[in-house]
């Protein structure tokens, strides 16, 4: 039965010897990542096609990887959970992507796009990765302006920009409110392009349920095919996990519903490490939750932050309407606080402001959990065309899904979980500690620390695909033997027999709960203790809550059907079952980091103004967790040993963050 | 702080579904009644389906399966019929973003999978949608492999066109054109991305390959022909305009006189 945890230590062990090796490059920052593609090993092209990737997602990392290792010449399958690879949750990214293109004139520049991400992510990135991607930022953009992608022009024919967070230039480069969809619709169809050249194989509809590692190697995936049931395996050279974040733990999320961790988890029970798993972002323009029914969240792009003013009323609960609101009785908290960055500060920030309003009473809206976000003055200014022009997309969704036209009312939002910092470890090859499993896009941990700067999402998943995976990879293909395997092999066997027997159980299970009840619930206890403020005994109570709820879904889920069919409350039914076990480590990770940075909010460490405060002294590391043989734990729960990734800042002097 | 629960109990709508079942591409399909009481208004109908499925999983039924995702109406997954209508009553309206202050309690409401030749049915509600990644396999893109492009504003666009072209670009490849068109024709799908890349300079070398790749497709999946009904523009969820398909008979035309048609192993390479 479950255990109450004491403390926080006895939670999991702290391995002895660390097995990171980060292989960064050594020299000048500006140099390192051309002095790495030159030691890297090179295939040469007639051996390429000797080589089969497996790429796992089609989203803007998955599409980008699998199209440029096509192009290059070697042989690749794609796995999509989707329909067709279009589908995967970039697409809903709203908006834009940077680049250090520095085109406004105003500023910008390679270093500053770096200087500006370690900053953001409050000092928890590598600094040699952070600065690749800011590198090759300018190059993303060249390539998706010759792939077709629409990007906003100016009249003379020029790209435009707009700001983001946390940033004092404009770099951001985007398509409407669809910013995410265009970007994606470019990798698909240089993909969908590779898939009419014979080059890929698609499998549409396809879930990755296990890896195959044989002789430390990851050689291969299972996959259950979702519409016929059928488990099958697939051989090859390497693995490319490019399978997103884990947002959907907390079940109302701005995350589509099928984006899972299960992939990811997967690889992380063969072995490979999954780091910071506590950082998650919570992004503070959501519309907030209308009833208990709410499936998931809607995101409104933070770049409505660029003409949009965030405010509450001064009073405590007041209730008038925001018109009768007079503007000496109304707190612009974000230009008050933070008078140099006003409403365009971190997300991590604005998020925990909004909280702090809602705490102290100021919320508004029918259950006070909400902050206005209005464009009354950017109306004023420059006319409602304009702001249509700029946001009218925005604008309509946020009409259909509350009814209120924010032309004349304003937005009312609150933060939702967004995107997640943390995932599977990898080195600067973004390979992980799995040899040949490569993780790319959000799915890996890398590029963004505590906290990640907006329109930085869409740039990371294209430079890892685009950029860094074509060169990387080929280390590993010239560098290792790599005999052949087949699926004969026992170790896709004994993987294929664990994804049956997992499916089988949850199909036999014959409960009285939904799965869909579980989750919710799972939801609301890593909301409620692993969400914008943590503390110790919210964190302990959590773990017992988890554990507990974990038995109970295990004995008592209903998913009806079979396995032979469409059956979405099967695939559901798997991915909450991870989620279970990911939820412990998250509430572990949170417990043992001590200190306050970026989107982990520790109350117990926090400045007088009510800011993260960090510990470098103690915490100035990646905490990358090592899942031990289940059985270890009581009643068979799974227990993690602590590696840690020691991280150094000799281009960006480690400061408390400040956006005043 | 809890993620909250305030639920506006009063004003709960009392509906009769009607909802297409089908076991299998193969299986015969039908509809089947189900009375739904005290739905939300602000429910999205995505929603009311999920609260639908609770209540059948808990009287030991199989819940009806549709195709979802995003749900903020980007993805292009979700769809389905909904009174005759693809994505139901409201105009640029996908199913996830159709919210159920739209009906009345008292109504009766069918839903039905997109039907077309070449969508079947693979369970309930949820088609197969392949075809259309066969189309832009053919010619659905620039071919430019990454590494070659040069400096981003080295093309100079004219505002106008950039942003006719991120009208058509704009589809989100749900398939309602389809569904909504009595011939079952792409043309809506398969001309906004020909005006999408041939309104732009880094789409023009292609333009001609392109177009009659991806027809050449279009016709061998079994899709009709445009007969000017514009029902598909009605239907689109984000409003693409028939204007493309004009733009795609233009292209196929002046390609059909000028080029020679693509071999079988495929256009644009």
């Amino acid at each position: 039965m479950q255990t109450t945890s004491k403390s926080p230590s006895d939670l999991f062990t702290r391995a002895t010897t660390s097995r990171l090796d980060s292989k960064c490059p050594t020299g000048p920052m500006a140099e390192r990542w051309d002095k790495h593609r030159f030691e890297l090993k090179l295939v040469n092209p007639a051996n390429k096609r000797k080589f089969h990737a497996l790429v796992v997602g089609s989203g803007l990392a998955g599409a980008s990887a699998a199209a440029s290792l096509a192009e290059l010449g070697y042989q690749v399958s794609v796995f999509s959970i989707h329909d067709s690879p279009r589908r995967a949750h970039s697409i809903a990214a709203q908006g834009g992507i940077n680049a250090a293109k520095n085109y406004p004139n105003d500023g910008d520049s390679v270093r500053r796009l770096f200087y500006d991400t370690v900053k953001g992510g409050d000092f928890r990135a590598r600094e040699s990765n952070v600065h690749r991607l800011a590198q090759v930022s300018n190059a993303i953009i060249d390539q998706c302006v010759a792939q077709g992608v629409p990007f906003a022009r100016e009249y003379g024919g020029l790209l435009d920009n707009r700001s983001f967070g946390g940033a004092q230039v404009s770099r951001t480069f985007y398509a409407r409110g669809q910013t995410g969809q265009q970007l994606l619709l470019g990798a698909y169809q240089s993909l969908m392009r590779q898939v009419g050249l014979g080059k890929v194989t698609l499998h549409a509809r396809h879930e990755m349920l296990d890896l195959v590692v044989v002789d430390g190697v990851a050689r291969g995936i299972v996959t259950r095919d979702v519409v016929s049931g059928e488990i099958e395996s697939h051989a090859g050279d390497a693995v490319l996990l490019c399978t997103g974040g884990y947002g959907n733990v907390f079940y109302l999320s701005t995350n589509a519903k099928k984006s899972n961790v299960t992939a990811a988890w997967r690889a992380h029970k063969r072995g490979a490490l999954f780091a910071n798993p506590c950082f998650t972002q919570i992004h503070p323009t959501c519309i907030p939750v209308s009833g208990s029914h709410q499936s998931k969240l809607t995101l409104m792009s933070e770049s409505l932050r660029n003409d949009g003013r965030v405010w509450v009323p001064a009073k405590k609960g007041d209730s008038r309407s925001a018109d009768q609101i007079p503007e000496s009785e109304r707190d612009y908290y974000l230009e008050r606080r933070y008078p140099s960055f006003g409403n365009l500060v971190p997300r991590d920030i604005a998020s925990r402001a909004a909280k702090q309003m809602v705490d102290d009473g100021r919320g508004v809206g029918g259950n006070g959990m909400s902050v206005f976000l209005d464009f009354r003055d950017a109306i004023q200014r420059e006319g409602a065309d304009k702001i249509r022009e700029r946001y009218g997309n925005l604008f309509q969704m946020y009409e259909r899904i509350t009814a209120d036209d924010p032309y004349r009312i304003p937005m009312r939002i609150y933060p939702a979980v967004h995107y997640t910092m943390g995932g599977l470890w990898v080195d600067y090859n973004l390979e992980s500690t799995v040899p040949g499993l490569f993780v790319l896009g959000e799915a890996n941990f890398s590029d963004h620390g505590a906290n990640r700067l907006g329109a930085s999402a869409l740039m990371q998943g294209l430079a890892d695909g685009y950029f860094v995976i074509p060169y990387t990879i080929g280390a590993h293909f010239a560098g290792r033997k790599l005999p052949k395997v087949s699926t004969d092999h026992e170790a896709f066997r004994e993987a294929e027999a664990a994804v049956r027997a997992r499916v089988g159980k949850l199909l036999a299970t014959d409960g009285r709960r939904t799965v869909d009840q579980f989750h919710r619930q799972l939801g609301l206890v890593m909301w409620d203790h692993c969400g914008m403020g943590r503390n110790e005994s919210g964190l302990l109570a959590a773990l017992d809550k988890i554990r507990g709820l974990r038995e109970e879904f295990h004995a008592d889920v209903r998913v009806l059907g079979e396995n032979e069919s469409v059956n979405m409350s099967l695939e559901n039914a798997g991915r909450v079952a991870d989620y279970f076990e990911l939820a412990e480590l998250m509430v572990i990770d949170a417990l043992h980091r001590r200190e306050s940075c970026g989107g982990h909010f520790r109350e117990e460490y926090q400045t007088e103004e009510g800011e993260a405060r960090r510990d470098d002294e103690n915490f100035c590391y990646v905490a990358a967790w090592e899942h031990a043989a289940s059985g270890s734990g009581s009643g068979g729960a799974p227990r993690w040993s602590l590696h840690s990734e020691p991280l150094t800042f000799e281009e960006v002097k480690l400061t408390q963050r400040s956006y005043k | 702080m809890s993620a909250g629960h305030d639920d506006h109990g009063s004003g709960g709508l009392d509906l009769t579904l009607h909802i297409w079942r089908q076991e299998s591409s193969e299986a015969q399909g039908r509809f089947e009644t189900y009375p739904l009481h005290d739905v939300s208004p602000d429910m999205s109908f995505l929603e009311m389906l999920d609260v639908l499925n609770e209540q059948l999983v808990r009287e030991g039924r199989e819940p009806v399966e549709f195709d979802h995702d995003c749900r903020e109406g980007i993805c292009g997954s979700c769809g389905v019929m909904i009174n005759g209508q693809a994505h139901g009553p409201d105009r640029e309206t996908a199913t996830c973003q159709l919210h159920m202050r739209r009906f009345k309690s008292g109504e009766t409401i069918f839903i039905e999978p997109f039907r077309a030749r070449a969508f079947p049915v693979l369970r309930d509600l949820v088609v197969d949608r392949s075809a259309f990644d066969r189309i832009m396999s053919k010619g659905g893109f620039v071919s430019v492999n990454t590494g070659a492009a040069r400096d981003a504003n080295s093309i100079l666009i004219p505002k106008e066109n950039a942003d006719l072209a991120m009208d058509a670009a704009a589809c989100i490849g749900c398939g309602a054109c389809v569904a909504a068109c009595p011939n079952a024709a792409a043309m809506l799908f398969v001309g906004a991305k020909i005006s999408h890349l041939g309104l732009l300079p880094q789409g023009r070398p292609e333009r001609s390959r392109r177009v009659l790749a991806m027809v050449a497709q279009m016709d061998a999946e079994g899709f009709g022909n445009c007969g000017n009904i514009y029902e598909c523009e009605a239907a689109c969820p984000k409003a693409i305009s028939v204007e493309n398909i004009a733009r795609l008979n233009r292209d196929y035309l002046i390609a059909s006189a000028t080029e020679r048609p693509p071999t079988a192993s495929g256009g644009g390479a």
